[in-house]
C-alpha cells in the first residue's frame, strides 16, 4: 500500500541524530510493548507480514507522530480487536471482561528462546524455475496494490539488473492478508541512483532491494 | 503509552495468551546478550582469516552461523565487502528490517524517518550527518532490506594494526560501521 511507512526519497525528516551510548530500551514499556508483540506473534495468530500490513496501514498523521514502540502498541491494539483478542471496552478498562474466544496456549519461555535461537527461516522448495538469471535486466512493475507489499514505491517503474537469486521465499503480499505463504523467486536487483533520482543525483549511488518475481518484468 | 501497554499485557495475561516467563526471556535476550559484540566477532574474524573471509562473502548465512549467530532476523544473512572502491550502507526504507542475530535491536535513528527516507537517495548527506567523509570517486551501494534477507556491512581494516589478535581487533568494530554509517575505529581511538 502507498502508506507512510514507504518514505524513502521523502524530503524534509531534517538531520539523521545519532545519540550517544544509546540504551537499547528507553522505557519499561518499551520492553513491554516489544515482548508481547513477539511472543503474541509466534503461535502463529497472525503473520509477520500481517503485523507489518496493520503497522503500515496506521493513517499517515498518526503513523508519523508515533514514536516506534508507540506504534507496536497501537497496532497490537488493532489486531486484538480484529482478530477478537480483546474487546474495546477491555482495551478501555484495562482489565478482561468477555470470556476467551479463542482457546489460548501461550508461549513458554523455553519456547520464546527456541525461537530466538532457531528464527523462522523464509525460504521454501520452489514451484517452478526461476524466471531471470544473474546479469537480466527488468523492469520494477508500476504496480499500486492497496494491500502489503514490499516493493518500494521509489522503485516502481524503474530499470535495473539482476544481481542474485536469493532464493524462493514466502511472498509477503499474499502472506499478509492470510491467504497462504505463496512462494516466489526472491531477486537482488540494482538500479543507477540516476535511474532513480534523476540526472542531478550523486552518479556514485546504487540502489539495491529485493524484489519477488511478480514485482518484476523482463525488458 | 505506559498505561495502554499495562492494559494490553494485563488483557492477555488474563486471557491466558501470554506466560510472563517467556516475556523475560525475550526482553532479556535483547537487552543483555544479543548486541553488535556478535557482529564484531564476524568481522573481526573476516580481518584475519582469508578462508574465513571467502567463506563469508559467498555463504555469509553459513559462515555467520559456525560462530554461532544466528536465529530471529539472521536466518538469511549477506556480508558486504567495504573496500577503498566501494561503500555499502544498509536501510530499511519501509520500517525497521536490521540484521538482529548479529547486532541486536536497531537503534532509534535507524528506524526514525530522517533515516529511512534520505539514505536511499542521499548517502552522501547522511554520512555527513555521522561526520563521515569519503572521496567523492567511491561509489556508495544502498542495500535497502525488503526481504527476510539481511546484511552486514564489514569494513575496512584500519591501518596499522598488523599481528593484533582477533580480540583485539573487534574492539575496533563499531556497531555504525556494520550498518555503513561508520568506519572502524582506528588504534588511536582505543589507546
Amino acid at each position: 500500500m502507498n502508506g507512510a511507512a514507504d518514505m524513502g526519497g521523502m524530503h524534509g525528516f531534517g538531520p539523521v541524530m545519532p545519540e550517544p551510548n544509546e540504551p537499547v530500551f528507553h522505557a519499561d514499556w518499551e520492553k513491554q510493548a516489544f515482548a508481547l508483540n513477539m511472543a503474541i506473534g509466534i503461535p502463529n495468530i497472525w503473520t509477520l507480514d500481517a503485523f507489518r500490513f496493520a503497522r503500515e496501514s496506521q493513517p499517515p498523521p498518526q503513523y508519523l507522530n508515533m514514536s516506534y514502540y508507540g506504534l507496536w502498541v497501537a497496532t497490537l491494539e488493532n489486531m486484538m480487536l480484529e482478530y477478537g483478542l480483546a474487546t474495546r471496552q477491555e482495551l478501555a478498562a484495562g482489565h478482561a471482561l468477555a470470556p476467551v474466544k479463542k482457546a489460548a496456549k501461550p508461549v513458554t519461555a523455553e519456547e520464546a528462546a527456541t525461537m530466538v535461537r532457531c528464527g523462522s527461516p523464509y525460504n521454501r522448495s520452489a514451484p517452478a524455475p526461476a524466471l531471470f538469471k544473474v546479469g537480466d535486466k527488468v523492469h520494477a512493475r508500476n504496480m499500486h496494490p492497496k494491500t502489503h507489499t514490499r516493493l518500494p514505491r521509489y522503485a516502481r517503474g524503474h530499470a535495473g539488473t539482476i544481481m542474485r537469486i536469493v532464493g524462493c521465499h514466502v511472498f509477503p503480499d499474499s502472506n499478509a492478508t492470510h491467504v497462504g505463504e505463496d512462494p516466489h523467486w526472491l531477486y537482488t536487483v540494482r538500479f543507477d541512483g540516476r535511474e532513480i533520482w534523476g540526472e542531478d543525483s550523486d552518479p556514485a549511488v546504487k540502489v539495491h532491494i529485493e524484489a519477488w518475481e511478480p514485482y518484476l518484468e523482463l525488458i | 503509552m505506559q498505561l495502554r501497554t499495562r492494559a494490553l499485557e494485563t488483557i492477555l495475561l488474563e486471557k491466558g495468551y501470554i506466560d510472563p516467563a517467556a516475556l523475560d526471556v525475550l526482553i532479556e535476550t535483547y537487552e543483555k546478550k544479543i548486541g553488535p559484540r556478535n557482529g564484531a566477532k564476524v568481522v573481526a574474524k573476516a580481518w584475519t582469516d582469508s578462508q574465513y573471509r571467502q567463506w563469508l562473502f559467498t555463504d555469509g548465512t553459513a559462515a555467520i552461523e559456525s560462530l554461532g549467530f544466528s536465529g530471529r532476523s539472521g536466518n538469511h544473512l549477506v556480508a558486504l565487502e567495504n573496500t577503498p572502491a566501494v561503500h555499502n550502507m544498509v536501510v530499511c526504507t519501509l520500517c525497521s528490517c536490521y540484521p538482529w542475530a548479529v547486532l541486536g535491536l536497531p537503534p532509534v535513528w535507524y528506524k526514525s524517518a530522517p533515516y529511512r527516507s534520505r539514505t536511499i537517495a542521499d548517502p552522501r548527506g547522511v554520512l555527513r550527518d555521522f561526520g563521515v567523509k569519503l572521496p567523492k570517486d567511491t561509489e556508495i551501494h544502498v542495500w535497502d532490506s525488503t526481504s527476510e534477507l539481511r546484511y552486514l556491512v564489514v569494513p575496512m581494516r584500519p591501518v596499522a594494526t598488523e599481528g593484533w589478535s582477533e580480540e583485539q581487533l573487534a574492539e575496533l568494530v563499531t556497531r555504525d560501521s556494520m550498518i555503513g554509517t561508520g568506519l572502524a575505529k582506528s588504534p588511536m581511538d582505543v589507546k
